[in-house]
């Protein structure tokens, strides 16, 4: 089964990379752009058949290691 | 009385460590990360580099290594650990300091000598220092940029300036009980007047005198 992960940092903690960015787009004319934030996203491809099986055995590799829980909150899609 | 300088693949402190635990009258051997007991060793630390590539995040492969149980216990017992740099960053990590180190508020990857203030003395890496004292040590790193959402974490040393965004400009933070330290900045590399400073032996000096015999 395909699972795609997206792991965003809390939008209470800075992201230095997101703010780089947003100044250069500011320097490319692009001035309209009021934040930007960069996420990670994972494509996974995950044995199993069992929809709810795939998401817990998911959400564990997402708190093990995939997010960091001091920072990060995740996103998990179970794809067709 | 010996520390154990843990090497995980990407480690390139260990052997810094070593030469300046030793020129201080201490000994320390390299252990791999693959071992699963400290037996013989009193105290830990957890030197810089990029250990595991720093896939993913910094520290986030590393602290699944086997030696990081014993290390956990090492910590929980009160026994000396100390991150330095990505040592830092494992610890934090494996949930043994509070926090994380997420990248340099400037995106620059920092490389200089640093001014840090000690502000708390009653801990593994600093009970040697004087409240309030000034070292000078150098700063290698990208992600050095300490948050602590929840407000946890003891600051034990502070930058003089901002160079990175560091919440509290914290350089180095403990865990509550002061025997689990991070520093951001490397006391190993300033232990020699041809290093161009020797600040960091207050450090490493204050590490040694906290050992006790097994």
């Amino acid at each position: 089964m395909k699972v795609r992960v997206e792991v965003t940092r809390r939008p209470e903690i800075a992201d230095p990379q997101g703010t780089t960015i947003k100044r250069a787009l500011h320097d490319l004319g692009h001035t309209g752009v009021d934040e930007v934030r960069v996420n990670s996203v994972f494509h996974l491809e995950v044995e199993g058949a069992d929809p709810d099986d795939v998401r817990s055995n998911v959400e564990e590799m997402c708190r093990q290691l995939l997010a960091n829980p001091v920072l990060e909150d995740f996103e998990i899609e179970l794809l067709p | 009385m010996t520390t154990a300088v843990v090497v995980f693949p990407g480690t390139n402190c260990e052997h810094d460590v070593v030469t300046a635990i030793t020129q201080l009258g201490g000994s320390a051997r390299l252990v791999w990360h693959r071992e699963t007991d400290l037996d013989g060793y009193d105290s830990v630390v957890l030197p810089g580099g990029f250990a595991h590539g720093d896939a993913l995040r910094t520290g986030a492969i590393a602290r699944f290594s086997p030696i990081m149980e014993p290390v956990a216990r090492f910590a929980e017992e009160g026994k000396p650990v100390i991150g330095i740099c990505n040592g830092f960053q494992v610890l934090c990590e494996a949930g043994l300091l509070p926090g994380a180190l997420i990248a340099n508020r400037d995106l620059s990857f920092i490389c200089r000598f640093i001014d840090v203030e000690v502000t708390d003395t009653a801990t593994v890496l600093t009970n040697k220092a004087e409240p309030g004292q000034r070292l000078r040590i150098p700063l290698n790193s990208y992600e050095g940029n300490w948050v602590s959402p929840d407000g946890e974490g003891r600051v034990v040393a502070k930058y003089v300036d901002d160079p990175n965004g560091s919440t509290d400009r914290a350089a180095a933070v403990a865990n509550e009980a002061g025997n689990v330290v991070g520093i951001m900045p490397h006391p190993e590399r300033a232990t020699d007047a041809l290093l161009g400073s020797t600040d960091g032996d207050v450090f490493l000096r204050s590490f040694l005198s906290s050992l006790v015999p097994v």
